[in-house]
């Protein structure tokens, strides 16, 4: 176990600089320059401008940029300094990754719960009206896309009924979360559906559930221990690599309701072409979701007995 | 530029949001409320995150002038009719309009104490146009004598002080420009010329995110990404004290989600409307809407260094002009929010006549047709606008070209860039391919602002390489006048010329479209299209 | 949008791995006429699932190459005097007054039969650029094995590690026209790390068939084991992917719209965007393309669904 995870950290190395170095080129890449970007139509006084140029880096050729800023993130854990505000980037990603945490997190339980639940009952009825209807249901939900589903469910949770609060004033509330979080929560919630159900239904004929029938077991403890287990691993699967996607995913979402969260900071970032910013933000994403395809791989050993790794 | 005001992105592309601010003056503003009014009612504000830090020098977007404005006072400030108006100057005067003598009023104290001396102006200034303080409105200072001592074009500074600027006493000190300026008092009363403490020079860095001004508010906090918070200064000396207790400035991703909560009453004044509210917030909020003009152009500008327009007959371009159905386009997809231009100087600024352009900006097919024929045609017969995604164009560029092409047959489309950056960098790069959108909002209001720096040769503005020996020469004379009046005159004369060689072509006005809620009253807007916050009043609950 | 685009593919690809496991390593064949293809298209012609979204993607495909037989008007003419936001008149069945007018006094519903071209090409040509370079990284990294393979691996991690609207977003931005090819190459540059996966493992599975030893023993090219004996039996589970994201890459081309980054031209993602300022007072702007794009996405995700279903074994 311990050398598995010791390999599998290993191998984060390579693509953690890999994923940081395209991000760092493709930001290279955009026209514009961030600097001069902060004088807008009127230009300024070319002397600030190649003094600030020279402050963050930018009149050093790309490679040097990006030896400079891996060198100080890992050593001194700095991910550098936002261009306009002369924050560092830690602390616009201190004030931007707990509310997009919130966010995911109350998606997360919502896709799991929902999406467990409605699986469950397709699958323990395959083939049957209900399961076509939530077949149906599950499609429509991955068709509809984030902007329209988000502007419908506003209308009707929000003008018309008056139930929930159209947008997010303060993150710490669940009650204005809860309809971002259901709409962040839709598509995933809709494959945890399609997952749960499929395995549901293949397990239900698999020898061993036969057999603890045979034994006479009672039908709740069958379906709730027994079958359970064994089917949830796919979904615990793509539930594990679906955290970063959420984290990563809400910059339509986090628009719509007002979140100003990791999203909102990213593509606010690339309009700016504030380079290190968004090398910062992404470098979190990317570490969040390499160490969450970690877990979920351990989890499979707790899961599943038959899985041992060496 | 301010026209990225109505994109559905402008919080995530605050850049866009450009708009060098100029001071608001101190409008005394009639309460229009019948209710009891609370001076010490605190109300929020629709805004974003400042883009810098809030150094009066170093904020160039508007929701980071909004809140500096509120919390520094200049010397001077102006009415709604472009007229000067002393707020912490007590007399600015000048014999050859290049010498100026500055008299305080004295008991000005900044909100820790101290006073507010001509030294806390003169080393501000100083230290603002010392390009290793980085502050990104220095060039304002370049007018005054010694700033190419401070920051030379080229190598080292050979000073850091300006030698224009003298202290004379605590009260007094003396601005010598490095040419005769007319106007120069408008342009004191831009944020730039504020005062700083001396406590600000220990840690600038610290000051940009605790700012201690000498305006009519105080800062109380900044909430990074969420809001700032300011109240009101009690012993603040000038003509524009608040009448409110304080201001709220919350952080909105969008102008749809601020709309939406001035409605359930979490937001009391909305500086903007979305663009899926314009056509109905009047309905909505009846009373509570505000549309106001204010002091900003929208125009299309000719790219001049391009192959297409290099030896072009102005006729063409007036042809365009006069395809172009302005009515129509501000009535309908613009939903009134602008207000069809005849001229290139915006309404609200000292020298503005309307009519200018004569016929050249009346929607004229026929007319249009033959003038483009005579000029000999459109090189190509197509044109293109370039024009910013994120700026809320695309529907009236649309509107625009499908006017011109079915005026005149012109076969025109837009080009768009993903960003305003991708855009400016286009237009910096002199790669833009035919025509793009242009617009300007005042920095001071004086003429000369939408005319020397848009069409000057050398000017910062003028990034479609128009070049006209004979206006620059104008423009000199002109800002040589002995007086205001005959430098304003002059402007205009040049103003009236500028039909002959189209150097753009002048579309519609801006104006301020917004709201507020039922618990504020008094809400009016400045010709920068800023709210002025000081004379709003809050209602007792 | 990864909301939707990012978690599709992931699903697939999970569901994918599973039919891979047993629906493509080639059985022994006792009846020469059943094979996995044939068994397939039996079920298919009996589901109702295949037979919707088979007929509206013909439907759509129609409108795609001929929208003249749909249509006699203009999509880019806008007549603002006459035209502005008149509402859709619905008795007049394929007028251009039929779904009303846009805020440029465009037909909307010229606009929607031309609008379907920019969805179905992007989706298409991102869905064959991801599955020519996914399916060739991913075969050439299963069948190798050892450093190839971790460096083609690791290197799909990269790409898959970072979010993929955001990525799209930064890559449509450093371009100046945002053309059908432009999109498509932004949305596959961050799309093939997908089919890569599944084809990665499709092929491990497949490699270790007696046939191919036997082949391999037999001294065949490394090409033609691979293209000859390991492509036909990968085959399944990545067309389900491909299927499936077609639809997605449709979606994804919408939202890049919708966030002003999309196609330069009619598109449907473009005017549900325009068409959302609209919203409060002419809501059938919005309303009639983001109907087609749902349809769309619907029909190509059914499709998918039914193509799964067939070609795995265990769903029967």
């Amino acid at each position: 176990m311990g050398r598995y995870v010791a390999r599998r950290l290993l191998q984060m190395i390579p693509v953690f600089l890999g994923t940081t170095l395209l991000i760092f080129l493709m930001v290279y890449a955009l026209p514009g320059d961030p600097v001069r970007g902060l004088f807008g139509d009127k230009g300024g006084s070319p002397q600030v401008i190649a003094q600030l140029r020279h402050q963050y880096g930018l009149d050093q050729p790309i490679w040097m940029q990006y030896w400079h800023y891996m060198k100080n993130m890992i050593l001194h854990a700095d991910f550098g300094t936002q261009i306009a505000s002369g924050r560092p980037v830690t602390d616009v990603l201190g004030d931007a990754f707990p509310v997009t945490l919130r966010l995911a997190a109350l998606a997360f339980i919502i896709e799991m719960v929902f999406g467990i639940a409605l699986g469950i009952v397709a699958g323990l009825r395959a083939g049957r009206l209900t399961d076509n209807a939530i077949l149906l249901f599950t499609l429509l939900l991955i068709s509809v896309p984030v902007f329209v589903l988000g502007y419908i469910l506003k209308v009707i949770f929000a003008f018309d009924l008056n139930w929930l609060p159209p947008n997010v004033n303060d993150s710490t509330n669940v009650n204005e979360l809860l309809m971002p979080a259901i709409v962040l929560a839709t598509a995933s919630l809709a494959y945890v559906t399609r997952l749960t159900r499929t395995s549901i239904a293949e397990n239900l004929r698999a020898d061993y559930i036969r057999t603890a029938i045979a034994k006479g077991l009672p039908r709740r403890r069958v379906v709730g221990v027994h079958l359970m287990r064994n089917s949830l691993i796919p979904v615990v699967t793509y539930l594990g690599t679906d955290i970063g996607a959420l984290m990563g995913g809400a910059v339509v979402t986090e628009g719509l309701f007002n979140i100003q969260g990791i999203g909102g900071t990213i593509a606010q970032s690339i309009v700016r072409r504030e380079g290190t910013t968004l090398v910062g933000l992404v470098t979190i994403l990317v570490l969040v979701y390499l160490l969450a395809n970690l877990l979920v791989d351990l989890l499979y050993a707790v899961l599943d007995p038959r899985i041992r790794y060496a | 530029m301010r026209g990225a005001k109505s994109a559905k992105w402008v919080a995530i592309a605050a850049v866009v949001a450009l708009g060098a601010t100029a001071c608001g003056g101190g409008g005394d503003s009639k309460g229009d409320s019948k209710a009891a009014v609370d001076p010490n009612g605190i109300f929020s504000v629709e805004s974003g995150e400042p883009q810098n830090p809030l150094q009066p020098a170093n904020t160039m977007e508007s929701y980071g002038s909004l809140v500096v404005k509120s919390l520094f006072s200049q010397l001077v400030s102006y009415d709604s009719a472009g007229k000067i108006v002393m707020v912490n100057a007590q007399s600015v005067d000048s014999k050859d309009n290049k010498t100026f003598t500055v008299k305080l009023k004295a008991g000005w104290k900044f909100h820790d104490g101290t006073p507010v001396t001509a030294t806390s102006y003169v080393k501000a200034w100083n230290w603002a146009a010392n390009p290793a303080n980085k502050q990104t409105n220095s060039f304002w200072f370049s007018d005054i004598q010694g700033y190419d001592q401070v920051a030379p074009a080229k190598g080292k500074p050979k000073a850091t002080e300006m030698s224009g600027l003298k202290v004379v006493d605590d009260n007094t000190f003396t601005i010598t420009l490095s040419k005769p300026m007319p106007y120069f008092v408008y342009k004191l009363g831009y944020e730039v010329f504020s005062p700083l403490p001396e406590s600000f020079y220990k840690d600038p860095k610290a000051a940009g995110e605790k700012p201690i001004g000498n305006g009519p508010y105080k800062f109380v906090s900044w909430q990074h990404k969420k809001q700032i918070q300011v109240a009101k200064y009690a012993d603040y000396k000038g003509p524009d004290a608040a009448k409110n207790g304080g201001v709220i400035f919350k952080n909105y991703a969008s102008p749809e989600t601020a709309y939406e909560d001035l409605k359930s009453g979490n937001v009391d004044v909305l500086t903007q409307i979305a663009p899926k509210d314009l056509p109905v917030y009047k309905q909505d909020l009846g009373s509570r809407a505000i549309d106001q003009s204010f002091s900003a152009i929208q125009t299309i500008a000719v790219a001049y260094y391009t192959k297409q327009w290099k030896n072009i007959d102005p006729k063409v371009i007036q042809g365009l002009s006069m395809a172009i159905d302005r009515n129509t386009i501000t009535k309908t997809v613009l939903n009134n929010t602008r207000e069809p231009a005849t001229g290139w100087v915006a309404k609200g600024v000292l020298g503005y006549k309307p009519n200018v352009a004569g016929d050249v900006t009346t929607y004229n097919p026929t007319k249009a047709k033959q003038l483009i024929k005579e000029g000999g045609g459109v090189p190509g017969n197509k044109i293109s606008i370039q024009f910013n995604a994120d700026g809320g164009h695309k529907d009236w560029v649309d509107a625009v070209c499908n006017s011109i092409t079915n005026a005149t047959g012109v076969k025109c489309v837009g080009d768009s860039k993903a960003d305003f950056q991708a855009d400016l960098n286009a237009r910096d790069a002199h790669q833009v391919k035919s025509l793009y959108r242009s617009g300007w909002v005042l920095d001071y209001p004086f003429i000369a602002n939408f005319i020397r720096d848009l069409y000057g040769t050398k000017s910062d503005g003028n990034q479609g390489g128009f070049s006209n020996k004979k206006i620059d020469d104008e423009i000199a004379a002109a800002d040589s006048a002995g007086t205001l009046e005959e430098s304003e005159q002059k402007y205009q004369e040049i103003e009236a010329q500028l039909k002959d060689s189209m150097p753009s072509i002048p579309l519609w006005y801006y104006k301020v479209n917004a709201g507020y809620s039922e618990k504020v009253s008094g809400v009016k807007f400045n010709q920068a299209g800023d709210p002025i916050l000081e004379s709003v009043q809050v209602t007792k609950k | 949008m990864p909301d939707v685009t990012k978690t599709v593919p992931e699903a697939a690809a999970e569901d994918a791995a599973v039919a891979a496991a047993g629906g493509t390593l080639p059985e022994p064949k006792p009846e020469k006429t059943r094979s996995l293809w044939g068994d397939a298209w039996q079920d298919l012609r009996r589901s109702w699932i295949f037979i919707v979204s088979a007929g509206l993607i013909l439907l759509l495909l129609t409108i795609t190459f001929f929208p003249g037989w749909f249509t006699g008007a203009d999509p880019t003419h806008g007549d603002l005097a006459k035209h502005f936001l008149q509402k859709p008149k619905m008795g007049k069945f394929f007028d251009p007054d039929w779904l009303g007018y846009d805020q440029q006094g465009r037909s909307v519903y010229a606009r929607v039969i031309y609008g379907a071209r920019a969805s179905i090409a992007v989706g298409f040509g991102t869905t064959m650029a991801v599955t020519l370079v996914g399916g060739l990284v991913g075969m050439i990294a299963g069948y190798f094995g050892g450093l190839v393979d971790s460096i083609l691996s690791r290197l799909t991690d990269v790409f898959f590690g970072i979010p993929f609207l955001l990525g799209t977003m930064v890559v449509l931005n450093s371009f100046q026209d945002r053309t059908t090819w432009v999109v498509i190459g932004a949305l596959s540059f961050f799309g093939w790390t997908q089919i890569a996966r599944v084809m990665r493992g499709a092929v491990i599975t497949t490699k270790q068939a007696d046939y191919v030893h036997a082949a391999q023993a037999l001294g065949a090219s490394t090409p033609r084991i691979l293209f000859r004996h390991i492509l036909p039996n990968t085959l399944a589970p990545v067309i389900v992917v491909a299927t499936i994201s077609l639809g997605v890459y449709i979606s994804a081309e919408a939202t890049l719209s919708y966030l002003g980054l999309g196609l330069n031209g009619v598109s449907w993602g473009n005017d549900i965007s325009d068409g959302g300022n609209q919203i409060r007072v002419a809501q059938w702007i919005m309303l009639y393309p983001s109907i087609m794009l749902i349809i769309t996405v619907l029909a190509f995700i059914m499709l998918g669904e039914a193509v799964r279903n067939a070609l795995d074994p265990k769903m029967r």
